[in-house]
């Protein structure tokens, strides 16, 4: 049986790409929210959220910090789960 | 996109004896670890990945280094300086490709490839036509990065120092050529760390000292610029007006991060697709802090210093206004430093791009395509080498001949071409098994081709420039057009002419990509 057919492996790939497309997907949704609310709903990001405070700010920061949680979450899923998954299928074929 | 540096106007002549202190000691410990790294650099895999021993943090500082230029540092800081809000919106454009690179691309990117991106895209097509477009789509995009770096870096130097425009382009590609030549991937690595950590740190106690001000409450800032100049500096504001546009810059910004040759070079130094992983986690946190300092830089120069004042000199762009809050919070003397910490910025940049463009000319043209592939180390090393020098005069020709002449649209050029060349090429020959040879080519060369003939017809070139009326293609960014037709281009291409070779090769492929089995 070839390697790539090996069910361990074919998980392996579809677990990676599950991980990465959804965690983009997230990524996308959130940055192209924040564009869309600045072509389409600027008011909305104007809102007042206390003294001289508007929504704008919070989001726009968030929109920073969720890009880095993001890497975070992917960082800490690879470390803990992936690799080890890869390192017991390269146990297996002996490499 | 006006947010590069340009023209700096409007700041004091006198020479600063702290800056060029502090920019002589920040050269002579550069060129000290160059001369150590020199003596490490014999191999090609030394002069182009640092014989792959850095590790994920260092890669980490090295890649916020390569990737945070003097315009995203005076820039951004201006334009929030003067526009408030709308500022935010870039630094949040530059900072969510980078999570998409770790998705996406770090980890295959450097199991697949040795040198460059390239690699990965020719990894089971024909050698040669691939090569040939891939490094065209490289080296168009790594021009553009360069002249704008140039052009505002000597602009940027001439104000600082005194020293006439046409010097200080010298110097700047003489000290750099200097790292990359003698010094390859090792010294350019240990420059970007240094800057990284110079930039981050300058940054850090500009805010500290604006803060102090202002009882080290950041939502007492901006209250207080509320106060003064209205309800708008926190809100979006008219400069982004046109929905489409918006929407066209956040690809170009997005997914041209994820397409710059410099920075996808990078993941080949540290030694497995872990430690790239890891280099991502480490530097999408430093950028996205720097980012958050930026912001509050912009708000304490509008307090501190005042739009009047900043605009004073008619900069426009408000380029000066990070170094004028320095001056204000912390005098004459911390300017100086965070004005040479400017000029390490660019220096650092220019290298990484320059010794991302010579493996281009020599890895994947030179012993790729006219050896296809048979040269020994030595003659490697040697093409690379030459061609450093040849770039670097490239580069100071450029500076010199782009004098005075408006670059700031292309940086945003440079991302676009990345956006629409370099990203959907690759990750079509990483996903996707149907990818040929005639996709690649298709793909890429659509991409640059309608990137630059649009952002030629568009209000940015054709009308600022070139004072035409109006424009012919309405966006100021051509991404949003020239992207997904790049994609479209890559799928004809791949039905048009199918690979059944490469179709099989991606099963081999795979196991490489996510096992890291056979990787350099």
């Amino acid at each position: 049986m070839n390697l790539q057919d090996l069910p361990e492996f074919k998980k392996l790939v579809r677990r990676k790409w599950q991980v990465s497309i959804l965690l983009t997907v997230i990524m996308l949704v959130i940055y192209f929210g924040f564009i869309l609310l600045i072509a389409f709903d600027k008011q909305f990001l104007a809102r007042s959220i206390g003294r001289n405070l508007t929504l704008g700010l919070p989001i726009g920061i968030g929109v920073l910090i969720s890009a880095w949680l993001l890497t975070g979450v992917y960082t800490y899923w690879a470390n803990r789960v992936h690799d080890s998954r890869i390192s017991d299928i390269k146990k297996k074929i002996g490499k | 996109m006006t947010v590069t540096l340009i023209l700096l106007q409007g700041v004091t002549n006198t020479v600063n004896p702290f800056a060029i202190a502090m920019f002589f000691c920040f050269v002579s410990i550069t060129l000290y670890i160059t001369w150590w790294a020199a003596r490490r650099t014999k191999t090609s895999s030394d002069f182009y990945a640092a014989n792959r021993n850095i590790t994920g943090y260092q890669n980490g500082f090295a890649l916020a280094g390569d990737y945070m230029s003097a315009a995203s540092f005076l820039g951004i800081a201006g334009m929030v300086s003067l526009r408030g809000f709308d500022g935010l919106i870039y630094s949040i454009g530059f900072l969510v490709g980078w999570p998409l690179l770790i998705f996406l691309i770090a980890e295959p990117l450097r199991n697949l490839g040795k040198y460059t991106f390239s690699d990965v895209v020719a990894y089971r097509l024909r050698q040669k036509p691939v090569r040939i477009a891939s490094a065209t789509g490289s080296l168009i995009t790594i021009a553009f990065y360069l002249i704008a770096q140039m052009v505002g870096g000597g602009s940027l130097i001439n104000k600082l120092f005194g020293l006439s425009y046409g010097s200080s382009v010298v110097i700047v590609g003489c000290v750099m050529m200097t790292y990359v030549l003698f010094g390859g991937m090792l010294a350019t690595t240990w420059v970007q760390i240094i800057k990284a950590f110079l930039l981050i740190g300058g940054a850090t106690i500009i805010v500290l000292l604006t803060l102090y001000r202002f009882g080290f409450n950041p939502i007492a800032l901006c209250q207080a610029a509320v106060d003064r100049y209205g309800i708008s500096v926190v809100s979006p504001g008219s400069y982004i007006s046109n929905p489409w546009d918006a929407l066209s810059l956040g690809m170009a910004l997005m997914l041209g991060t994820a397409g710059l040759p410099h920075i996808l070079m990078r993941f080949y130094s540290v030694p497995d697709a872990r430690q790239a992983r890891k280099s991502v986690f480490v530097a999408t946190g430093l950028i996205g802090y720097f980012y958050i300092l930026t912001f509050f830089i912009g708000f304490g120069a509008m307090m501190l210093v005042g739009q009047e004042a900043i605009t004073a000199g008619g900069d426009k762009g408000g380029n000066m206004a990070a170094l004028m809050l320095a001056n204000s919070t912390g005098g004459p003397g911390f300017m100086g430093i965070i004005a040479a910490v400017a000029f390490a910025t660019i220096l650092a940049v220019v290298a990484g791009l320059t010794l991302s463009g010579a493996s281009t000319i020599s890895h994947d043209l030179f012993t790729s395509v006219i050896r296809k592939g048979i040269i020994d180390e030595k003659g490697e090393v040697k093409v690379a080498k030459r061609a450093t020098i040849v770039l670097s005069m490239i580069a100071i020709i450029l500076g010199l001949l782009f004098r005075d002449q408006n670059v700031a649209f292309m940086v945003g050029l440079a991302f676009a071409i990345a956006a629409s060349a370099n990203f959907p090429a690759l990750i079509l020959s990483i996903t996707w098994r149907g990818f040929t040879t005639w996709g690649a080519v298709f793909s890429i060369l659509t991409g640059v081709v309608l990137a630059v003939v649009l952002i030629i017809l568009s209000p940015t070139v054709w009308v600022d420039i070139f004072h035409y009326q109006n424009p012919v293609f309405p966006l100021k960014n051509p991404a949003i057009i020239s992207m997904p037709a790049a994609f479209i281009a890559g799928y004809i291409g791949s039905v048009l002419n199918p690979e059944p070779e490469a179709e099989l090769k991606f099963e081999e492929e795979k196991i490489r990509t996510h096992l890291g089995i056979g990787a350099h």
